[in-house]
Parts: C-alpha cells; sequence; structure tokens
C-alpha cells in the first residue's frame, strides 16, 4: 500500500473526530492531530480502533503512544500494514 | 429573600409525540403512543406493547454532531438531550458549543438505566476478550450521571450539574431538587428533567413481576387504562422531559415567558412500613407529600383545581385516588379534576414525572385539561370515592384552573408531590 494512499484513508477516518476544519483543509505531514486538529485527546484511542478496524492491523501501545502527527501516524499504519504482508 | 420560582422553558420527547408543540396537539387530541412491538414477542414477553418515542436519523443531527449520532446507543440520553436542549431554547437561551459558560445556571436531570444498549455492548466485548476495543464512548453513556454530562457539556452550565434517580418519581424529584436550590439562592435557573431508554432488558423484571398489561397485545391502544376497572397492568414507555426553573426576578428581568410558577413541592419516603414495601405506597407517606406540598405552596387543599395523578393503570389507582381523597379531605363532586397522562404514553419510568409536569403546565397555561382515555369504564372503588364527572373522557377547554398538582410515586416507597400556579403577571 502506498504511502499517500495510507494517508488519503487516514484522513476520512480522522475527519469525524477534526474539531478545526480549517486546520483539517490544509492538512500535511507535519499536521499534529491534538494541537491542529483539535481532536479530543479521549477520543484519539477511538481513531486508534477505527484505524486498526480500516486497516486490519493492530498497533501496540508503545506506537500509540508515538502516534502525534499526521507523519507519525503514516509511518506507523505503514509499518504495520508492511508486517502484516 | 423569599425567592419565587417560575418555569421558562419546555421540552418533551414522549411515545406520542417529540416537540412541545406536537405534544400539546397529541395531549389535546388524547393520543396514544402505544403500539405493538414484535421485539417483545419474539423474546417471549407476556407484554407486547409499549410507548417508544419516534426519533428519525435525521431529526438526531439536528442536535448532535455526526460522530456522537453515529456512537450513541443510549436512547434515554437521545431523549433527554433533545428535552433539554428545547427547553433551554425555549427558555430564550443560545445552545452552541462556544457559548460561554453559566455559572448561575445547572441542571438536576434524573435518569433509570439509560445506558442499558451501550453497556450490552461493553459486556459482549470485555466477554469476547476485546476490552481495548471498547473505546472512549462507552463510560459516558453507562454512567448513572451519563444524561446530566451530556446536558452539562451541550448548554455549558457552570452551576451544579447531576443525576437524581428515585425509580419513577425521578423526574418530579428532579424538578422539587431545582426549586430548592433556586429558592436557596444558591442557582439563578437550573434545568430539571428526567429520561429513560426502552428496552426489554428494561422492561424483563417488570413483565417477570407481572406488573405490566398481559391482556392487550392486540389492541395497544386500549392497553393503559389508568382508573379504569379494565386496568390491568402498566404499559412500559421511555422518553424524556425537560424543564427551565428560573427565580422569578431573573425571568422578569429578561422579558421571559412565563408557563407558571411552581409555588410548593415535598418529597418523602414511606419507610416501606405499613402497607408500604419496596413496590407498594405507604398511604401514610403519600398523603403526608401531599399535605406537605400544599402547606409548602401556602394554600388550602380547597384550592387544587386539578390532579395530574401518577395512575399507573395498576391496582395501585384505587389506592391513589383514595390517597389523595383523604389527604385533601375532598370527595364526590368536591374532589378536583383528575387525569392521567400515562393512558396515553403508558409509563416512562424514570422520565414519567417530567413529561408529565410537561403536560401539566402546558394544560395549566393553555387553560385546557385532557382527556384520561381508556376510562370509561370507572373503577367501581374508584367511582365509592370521587364522583365520576371529575375524569374527563374529552378534551376540557377554557377550564381556567389556577392550581394544579402533580404527583409521582416510585418503587422503593418513594413520593413527590409538586404544586403549580397559573402565572397571572402577579
Amino acid at each position: 500500500m502506498e504511502r499517500e494512499e495510507i494517508k488519503n484513508k487516514l484522513a476520512e477516518i480522522i475527519k469525524p473526530y477534526v474539531q478545526d476544519m480549517d486546520a483539517f483543509g490544509n492538512i500535511s505531514e507535519t499536521t499534529d492531530l491534538l494541537q491542529d486538529l483539535k481532536i479530543n485527546s479521549a477520543h484519539l484511542i477511538d481513531v486508534v480502533l477505527d484505524v486498526e478496524e480500516a486497516f486490519d492491523i493492530e498497533i501496540d501501545d508503545e506506537s500509540v503512544e508515538k502516534m502525534i502527527t499526521v507523519k507519525d501516524s503514516v509511518d506507523t499504519i505503514l509499518a504495520c500494514v508492511t508486517a502484516a504482508g | 429573600m423569599n425567592r419565587r420560582v417560575v418555569v421558562t422553558g419546555l421540552g418533551v420527547v414522549a411515545p406520542n409525540a417529540t416537540g412541545l408543540e406536537n405534544f400539546r396537539s397529541a395531549i389535546r387530541a388524547g393520543k396514544s403512543g402505544i403500539e405493538k412491538i414484535p421485539l417483545l414477542e419474539d423474546l417471549k414477553f407476556a407484554c407486547q406493547i409499549a410507548g417508544i418515542p419516534d426519533v428519525s436519523e435525521e431529526l438526531k443531527h439536528q442536535y448532535f454532531d455526526e460522530l456522537t449520532v453515529k456512537v450513541l446507543k443510549s436512547t434515554g440520553i437521545i431523549y433527554g438531550s433533545i428535552a433539554g436542549i428545547d427547553a433551554w431554547k425555549d427558555a430564550g437561551f443560545d445552545v452552541s458549543s462556544d457559548n460561554e459558560i453559566d455559572w448561575d445556571s445547572g441542571c438536576v436531570f434524573g435518569s433509570g438505566l439509560t445506558g442499558v444498549d451501550a453497556l450490552r455492548d461493553a459486556i459482549y466485548g470485555v466477554d469476547a476478550l476485546k476490552v481495548r476495543r471498547l473505546g472512549s464512548r462507552i463510560v459516558e453513556q453507562t454512567m448513572a450521571s451519563g444524561i446530566s454530562a451530556y446536558m452539562g457539556g451541550i448548554l455549558g452550565l457552570g452551576n451544579q450539574v447531576t443525576t437524581n434517580s428515585s425509580a419513577c418519581s425521578t423526574g418530579s424529584e428532579a424538578i422539587s431538587m431545582c426549586y430548592d436550590r433556586i429558592k436557596l439562592g444558591k442557582a439563578t435557573r437550573m434545568l430539571a428533567g428526567s429520561c429513560d431508554s426502552e428496552g426489554p432488558y428494561i422492561w424483563g423484571g417488570f413483565d417477570s413481576m407481572r406488573v405490566l398489561t398481559r391482556k392487550n397485545n392486540e389492541t395497544p391502544e386500549q392497553g393503559s387504562s389508568p382508573m379504569s376497572e379494565e386496568a390491568s397492568g402498566f404499559v412500559p414507555g421511555a422518553g424524556g422531559g425537560a424543564l427551565v426553573l428560573e427565580d422569578l426576578d431573573s425571568a422578569l428581568s429578561r422579558g421571559a415567558k412565563i408557563y407558571g410558577e411552581i409555588i410548593g413541592t415535598a418529597v418523602n419516603s414511606g419507610g416501606q412500613r405499613g402497607e408500604g414495601s419496596m413496590t407498594a405506597p405507604n398511604p401514610d407517606g403519600v398523603r403526608r407529600c401531599i399535605l406537605q406540598a400544599v402547606d409548602s405552596a401556602g394554600i388550602s387543599p380547597n384550592d387544587i383545581d386539578a390532579i395530574c395523578g401518577h395512575l399507573t393503570s395498576t391496582m395501585g389507582d384505587v389506592i391513589e385516588v383514595d390517597n389523595w381523597s383523604k389527604a385533601l379531605g375532598r370527595k364526590g363532586t368536591d374532589f378536583p379534576y383528575i387525569n392521567s397522562l400515562k393512558s396515553m404514553i403508558g409509563h416512562c419510568l424514570a422520565g414519567a414525572g417530567s413529561i408529565e409536569c410537561v403536560a401539566a403546565l402546558l394544560q395549566l397555561e393553555g387553560g385546557f385539561f385532557h382527556s384520561s382515555i381508556n376510562s370509561e369504564n370507572i373503577h367501581p372503588e374508584i367511582e365509592k370515592v370521587i364522583s365520576k364527572n371529575k375524569i374527563p373522557h374529552s378534551l376540557m377547554e377554557a377550564t381556567n384552573f389556577d392550581v394544579i398538582a402533580k404527583s409521582s410515586f416510585g418503587f422503593g416507597d418513594v413520593n413527590c408531590c409538586i404544586i403549580f400556579k397559573k402565572w397571572n403577571n402577579n
């Protein structure tokens, strides 16, 4: 799965959780999920669960903690997808 | 300082109507919201009829963001929130996520078992070893105070925000608690309400106790018949009601519409002593509660023009009417007019008191008294106490009642009585 494809799919997943739609309109790899998109930190776990379901992967706790920006998240998903073969 | 408390906003989600104007039309028309529920038949319930509000997906989107609509399994929270938001708007307040916090406004919003469907998912998830997949939205729906937590956040309330729970007297008790808080000067306005969810997991225990009617599965609209000889058990229901209670000075200063004044309330318990038990009220407790409410209102029992009873369509109706008669010292043609909204919507459990108080205020303000449907064959024991003319079988217009009393009683032998007075600008 290509990086760009993962990024687009990720954007679709996080869209309903985003509280700053202007920031979402300018989303890039450096966008911070909590700081920029204003996603409620309690809901971040729901984003992770939705990502796991959409990509059919399981993200370990250590990796979840590193998912701060879009880039971190795409890297994590890519690693899991690749590992899953 | 002797503060006065008035009602400046109403909202309701009931089995026979959603929204205040629809509800007003429905109760004026004597419209039943009771239907046959195929799920109850499939699950082998003896009672297969119930009153469930009609709330479309489209309507939900007008009150909640998309994400919340997706995850919200607790219908009680949905009904309560819609009623609460409607009441707040009806009182003239802004409902938007960026409005400023109001430190002088709070809520007591009661519930029964609102989160049972969310809890069911959680139980299945945990037992399937998938606890990590429960997500962040289970707790807020399964905690007892889920509904007040939703209301506090949606409306930006900064005063006390809590949930009370006292079975079928929950809604009226919430109003009494909010009234006290404003009287004490601890809040300027309070959202008082209650709600309950529907479904087999909530109603199963009642079905097993044989307190639900079993005789009306093919005639659902006749199933709830308070004060009638045919009363054979209550019809379960669900929904939510909400009232904005406000300090009179505040209401007057902002020119708010006033539905009526609350002039007295009482809450007590019969202690499950004497004839009282977990499920039956101790008559001494009920009568004391009624008289305490009358006393606190500073009126005479003769000043009560009408009663919106608890009246569930069980044998308890006979006892309730007798208690009213003995407490007020009034019988026969001297007895106040009396009706039961449960005849149209069934028994909405924790939601009942607030929905019925919304109806009481609409009747007081609108100068009408709704039909107590399905009561044509009055129970002979009731007719021994009060004149049959005191129970309306059709809509009464131009009633111009000045004082309406509302009672609610609940499992655990708990009682509540509220006295509403027509607002005459003085």
